[in-house]
């Protein structure tokens, strides 16, 4: 793990994969957005609007996603003083705020249509919510205690004990009665008719590529910058 | 009740949304190694 400690190892290989990861993510989010606007059929219950679910879907993966990548990077930063995890636990924290956010308004937009209201506080959409406003307390923290580029020891505790949420966010249709519906695709398999299942995954998939492709972009930005700040520091000191 | 409405405007979002955060992921990183590359030349 310690063989990419080193920031030039580490950019060897994240300056071709944020290409990649860029390229393939627009790609398969174009392919798996076109079929399922136009090509897949309308659900029997939900009508047209179910094709907001490949993008809403999508969109709440990263959400929790993004809180459990900040949760274990902040757990090697803590116990292996890894440099890059605080790096990388910085750069997830902004795009995961986003789609988090995203994941709230489209949520919302489709509950409209399919329950009849914007907003229900339930368990589900609640406790997303409390996601949202752990994202933005964890940038305001990060952003406040920044230590070489990357985030202090307190944010990281904090990164820790607010993937507590991410637990009850899965389990919250199951825990409390809610409007929302109970887990389709589980380890166990998936109640979605192939026909509604395969423009999800291709989407699900380009939205992951294309996250790792903003953090990568994101940690390089943070690295320049400390490598900037450490230059100017001895320059002042000459 | 007509769902396509709903539906362009989900749509709209994300990708706007999208392309703010991607297009400000990649000016701030072009700018940070322009920065750090215009820095190392100097002596």
């Amino acid at each position: 793990m310690h063989a990419y400690a080193n920031p030039t190892r580490f950019l060897s290989l994240a300056r071709p994969l944020t290409l990649w990861f860029l390229i393939l993510g627009l790609a398969l989010i174009t392919i798996g957005s076109a079929y399922g606007l136009f090509y897949a059929p309308a659900d029997r219950l939900m009508g047209d609007s179910v094709r907001i679910l490949y993008i809403h879907v999508p969109t709440v993966w990263l959400a929790m996603g993004g809180w459990t990548a900040i949760a274990i990077a902040s757990i090697v930063q803590i116990a292996w003083r890894h440099p890059l995890a605080a790096v990388a636990a910085r750069a997830v924290a902004v795009p995961g705020a986003l789609f988090t956010a995203l994941g709230l308004i489209t949520g919302s937009i489709w509950a409209r249509p399919t329950w009849g209201t914007w907003w229900v506080w339930d368990g589900r959409v609640t406790s997303v919510l409390v996601l949202f406003f752990l994202y933005l307390a964890y940038i305001a923290l990060a952003f406040a205690s920044s230590e070489k580029g990357g985030v202090s020891r307190v944010t990281a505790i904090f990164g820790i004990v607010g993937a507590i949420n991410i637990p009850i966010i899965n389990r919250s249709v199951v825990w409390w009665n809610s409007l929302h519906q109970p887990a389709s695709i589980t380890v166990g398999g998936s109640s979605i008719d192939s026909a509604f299942l395969w423009p999800l995954l291709v989407n699900v998939i380009g939205f992951s590529l294309l996250f790792g492709a903003i953090v990568l972009m994101r940690m390089r930005g943070i690295l320049a910058e400390t490598k900037v700040e450490a230059r100017l520091k001895r320059m002042a000191a000459e | 009740m007509n769902h396509w409405p709903f539906v362009i405007a989900s749509y709209a979002i994300v990708l706007l949304g999208t392309a703010i955060v991607i297009w400000g992921s990649y000016a701030a990183m072009r700018r940070a190694e322009a920065k750090a590359k215009k820095l190392s030349k100097r002596k």
